[in-house]
């Protein structure tokens, strides 16, 4: 752990330089502060900032780019024989050669070529470990020395730390963006390839799903089949059931609790509902695999239906409990948004609660909880854990709850979990099965948010 | 229709009004009673959970144990007499195990039967009389009593009876032997606690898991807290209205709602595959959830930073404050509390989440327990996720044993954020 080691190193010399900023310039004065142009305390932060800012970067910047920059070197200055491997191949060359310098256990029999080049990564990585501490080293004192000789009891301190702080504070916001972007290009980059060797539209329109053939008849491509039909379909009657099941009883709990309960049941009722929101979901899915499934096969049974173990009714149901709390949570607010005028209104007409509620409190929240229901909606399809645990594997096209469908994220994890080479379609798959995922929920977001905001702005 | 209204006498107005009131107000009771029922539904399915898990997983917290008299023979320990550590590391005690439990059961000859008898007791066993000697080298040549971890199997029959063992009938009865002489007991079962991983139920616990989640939580609370902080900061105090802030305000919002195993591509993409960070390690999984959790922290501290009235920033900057100081001297100290609020309930999340660590290789077989943020390591909710898939009945219980332990992390957690926000949430 030399990079925490560092960083704390780091950390430790920007607090000495902070106080050392700080004295520096009340010496320049001697001790009289009115004299700065700003208080002492911000000479000492510049003098941190300049001391300890610039040499991490460069250490983050380094470490990022060295290991590339090594590897290269290295497999330039491997034997010819070794060089003119495929690539992939090439690859596996090189993670023995890193095995072999950290001392693991290699995959092949090492031979002298290798433990050579293993010789030159080491040294190669001692190279750049000492540069990388004398560039930083100059960096550091370099960074403070400046800083300190900038220091004038007339220096603009505080507003220069500001700026800074200002642009810190700009870079941590952006993130936000970096990983939207992050999410889209590394997704689309390999959905792009996948697409170079499955045709778009068998991937799009086909009706079969069966990943495992391509590995196991060693053709690229050839005869697995990239048909996500039937995984969207699986995805959408398990989250339809899980609709059923939510929609019903989070909408009425909220309606329950909004209009008729006394404040006393909403101050217990509400935050017990929401417990179901703060449990993880692979306790749900053990509790779907364990309990549920086995109950509703053997109910099944003894009404002398077919119910399978894997059945899509066991991981929507499940689904829909957990969604609960997120549907209730949301119509609850857009209950609550209604004006209480429309509700004197209705009351005044000699309206009972329930027809207040029917025909003008439900009217009026409609569009917001269309807009939950479709978050709803998006969490479901998105849901993971439940559907690893208790939903199929196998690509059925079916709409009968009591047969074992698989889902995309089901199939996002079984391509992915495991040992795995990266150009195989197999894997390529996944990230195409991911771009579908997060445009299907991004497309779900996007409207309900829409749907949501618009119906706000008429009572606000 | 002036007509018809003339024609409706007041007093049947009131009539029809009278005979559809009935209706009415069942209708309203039905509805009410409809609402009642939701909500007991969702608190029934709770409690079932609760209860199920609650059930299973309790008896996972004792472990069964079997007192043997055991021989500290020194011909099988230390032939040499040296004494040497690595010569007391690799001495057969499996086999002091074996011959104590052939004296107490001397009737069993069979090679068959001995393999069972020696079944009842687990394969750690030998490891536990190892640490004995190597604490104390003292013990060769002595003989004493000494508590064993039982197999899983016993462990199971033991605790819940026979439907749900998978012992044989002949083992059954030394069991009932072994009873009947009080050298069985229950005790607290430390090893699920101090033990990592393991094939072996009786010896598995969930201190590498722990471990690996602790590693995992802080990475992404040193990283999403000042991150998700400075972002709010910005987006709330300083920034301009204009498309940028826009973007980064729609792309928040969105990021909120991006199933989680999205983030999992991305960090097994960006941070594995393109930056070459080893896999399993708990430092990718910090990363990926931070990028996860940073929306939930930044709205909250948004909201927290909202809630600071503008009266004090005025004041502030009237007393001739920069912008700066006036957002950390003043809004920020006031605004702590709810943005850590934001922030336990975000870390809650992170410490339940699954699926995007399992994309990033987390989900790997380890029984060591992680030392730092680069060993492989497995977080919590993986560990139950590995334990559930496994068939022996004994994982399960241990598998609801740590659901028990993460949700009693969880509750903790929320505790402490609702704690925090009664104590020092002001109203103004």
């Amino acid at each position: 752990m030399s990079l925490s080691a560092s960083i704390l190193v780091l950390l430790l010399l920007s607090i000495a330089a902070y106080w050392y900023g700080r004295r520096y310039s009340l010496r320049l004065v001697s001790g009289d502060r009115r004299r700065l142009h700003s208080m002492p305390r911000y000479y000492g932060y510049y003098v941190a900032l300049s001391t300890a800012l610039p040499g991490l970067l460069m250490l983050m910047v380094w470490l990022f780019l060295d290991q590339g920059v090594i590897i290269h070197l290295v497999s330039a200055a491997l034997p010819e024989p070794v060089r003119q491997l495929p690539p992939d191949e090439l690859g596996l060359y090189l993670n023995d050669v890193i095995n072999l310098t950290l001392g693991n256990i290699t995959s092949t029999a090492d031979d002298a070529a290798m433990r050579a080049a293993a010789d030159h990564y080491r040294h190669l990585l001692f190279i750049s470990h000492v540069a990388l501490f004398l560039v930083v080293a100059g960096m550091v004192i370099g960074g403070g020395l400046i800083a300190l000789r900038r220091i004038r009891p007339d220096f603009r301190s505080r507003p220069r730390v500001e700026r800074l702080v200002k642009w810190l504070l700009i870079i941590a916001s952006s993130i936000a963006i970096l990983t939207t972007v992050g999410i889209l290009l590394s997704v689309l980059f390999e959905a792009i390839r996948f697409f170079r060797i499955i045709p778009i539209t068998d991937f799009l329109f086909g009706l079969q799903w069966s990943p495992q053939m391509a590995i196991r008849e060693d053709q690229v491509g050839a005869s697995g089949a990239f048909g996500m039909v039937p995984l969207f379909a699986g995805t959408l009657l398990i989250a339809l059931v899980a609709m059923l099941v939510a929609v019903p009883v989070g909408l009425l709990s909220a309606i329950y609790l909004a209009e008729f309960a006394g404040s006393r049941m909403r101050a217990w009722a509400k935050p017990l509902l929401e417990i179901l929101a703060g449990i993880p979901t692979v306790v749900y899915g053990f509790f779907a695999a364990l309990v549920v499934a086995p109950a509703l096969r053997g109910a099944g049974e003894s009404i002398g239906l077919q119910v399978s173990s894997e059945s899509a009714l066991a991981a929507g149901l499940v689904m829909g409990i957990m969604i609960i709390p997120f549907v209730s949570s949301l119509s609850d607010d857009v209950i609550n948004a209604v004006p209480q005028a429309m509700r004197d209104g209705s009351y005044a007409l000699g309206a009972t609660r329930a027809e207040t509620i029917s025909r003008v409190i439900i009217p009026a929240a409609l569009p917001g909880i269309v807009g939950g229901v479709l978050l709803a909606v998006s969490r479901a399809i998105g849901e993971t854990m439940i559907v690893v645990m208790a939903a199929g594997l196998t690509a059925r096209l079916t709409a009968n709850p009591l047969d074992s469908v698989t889902t995309i994220t089901v199939q996002i994890v079984t391509l992915l979990v495991g040992d795995q080479e990266f150009d195989s379609p197999k894997t390529l798959a996944a990230f195409a099965l991911g771009l579908v995922l997060f445009l299907a929920t991004l497309v779900l977001n996007v409207l309900a948010l829409h749907v949501v905001r618009k119906y706000r702005e008429e009572y606000e | 229709m002036s007509k018809l209204k003339a024609a409706v006498k007041r007093r049947d107005i009131r009539e029809a009004v009278e005979k559809s009131l009935e209706a009415r107000k069942r209708r309203n009771r039905r509805f009410r009673l409809m609402g009642l029922g939701a909500v007991i539904t969702g608190m029934l399915l709770l409690a079932v959970m609760f209860a199920s898990i609650g059930s299973n997983g309790y008896s996972a917290f004792l472990r069964t144990e079997i007192l043997l008299d055991i021989d500290f023979d020194p011909a099988v320990i230390d032939p040499d007499g040296s004494r040497g550590a690595d010569v007391l590391m690799q001495a057969d005690y499996t086999g002091l195990v074996k011959s104590s439990l052939r004296n107490y059961f001397p009737d069993v000859k069979k090679r068959k039967q001995k393999r069972a008898l020696y079944r009842l007791v687990s394969s750690g066993a030998g490891d536990q009389l190892r640490d004995m000697v190597m604490e104390d080298p003292s013990l060769i040549g002595s003989s004493r009593e000494v508590w064993l971890i039982a197999d899983d199997d016993l462990d199971q029959y033991y605790k819940h009876g026979k439907g749900q063992s998978r012992l044989k009938e002949q083992q059954i009865y030394w069991v009932a032997m072994l009873e009947a002489d009080g050298r069985l007991r229950k005790v607290f079962n430390t090893t699920f606690f101090i033990a990592g991983d393991s094939r072996e139920p009786e010896l598995a616990g969930i201190r590498g898991a722990l471990m690996g989640s602790f590693f995992v939580i802080l990475i992404t609370l040193g990283l999403s807290l000042p991150l998700g902080v400075a972002a709010a900061i910005y987006l709330e105090e300083f920034a301009p209205r204009n498309h940028w802030t826009d973007l980064i305000e729609v792309n928040i919002n969105n990021l909120a709602a991006v199933p989680s195993i999205v983030f999992g591509l991305l960090g097994l993409a960006v941070f594995i595959n393109f930056m070459g960070l080893p896999r399993s390690a708990p430092l990718v999984g910090g990363l990926v959830l931070t990028l996860m959790t940073l929306p939930t922290i930044i709205i909250a501290s948004r909201a927290a930073l909202k809630s600071v009235p503008p009266s004090i920033r005025e004041a502030a900057l009237g007393m001739g404050a920069s912008r700066m100081q006036t957002v950390f001297q003043h809004v920020l100290p006031l605004a702590m509390p709810g943005m850590l609020t934001g922030t336990i309930i975000g870390m809650a999340q992170a410490l339940g989440e699954t699926a995007p660590l399992l994309m990033i290789g987390m989900v790997a077989f380890i029984a060591d327990i992680p030392t730092g943020p680069l060993d492989s390591a497995t977080v919590l909710p993986v560990q139950i996720y590995l334990w559930a898939d496994s068939p022996e009945r004994a994982f399960m219980e241990r598998t609801s044993a740590a659901i028990l332990v993460l949700l009693a992390f969880l509750v903790t957690m929320n505790l402490l954020a609702i704690w925090l926000r009664r104590r020092f949430e002001r109203r103004w």
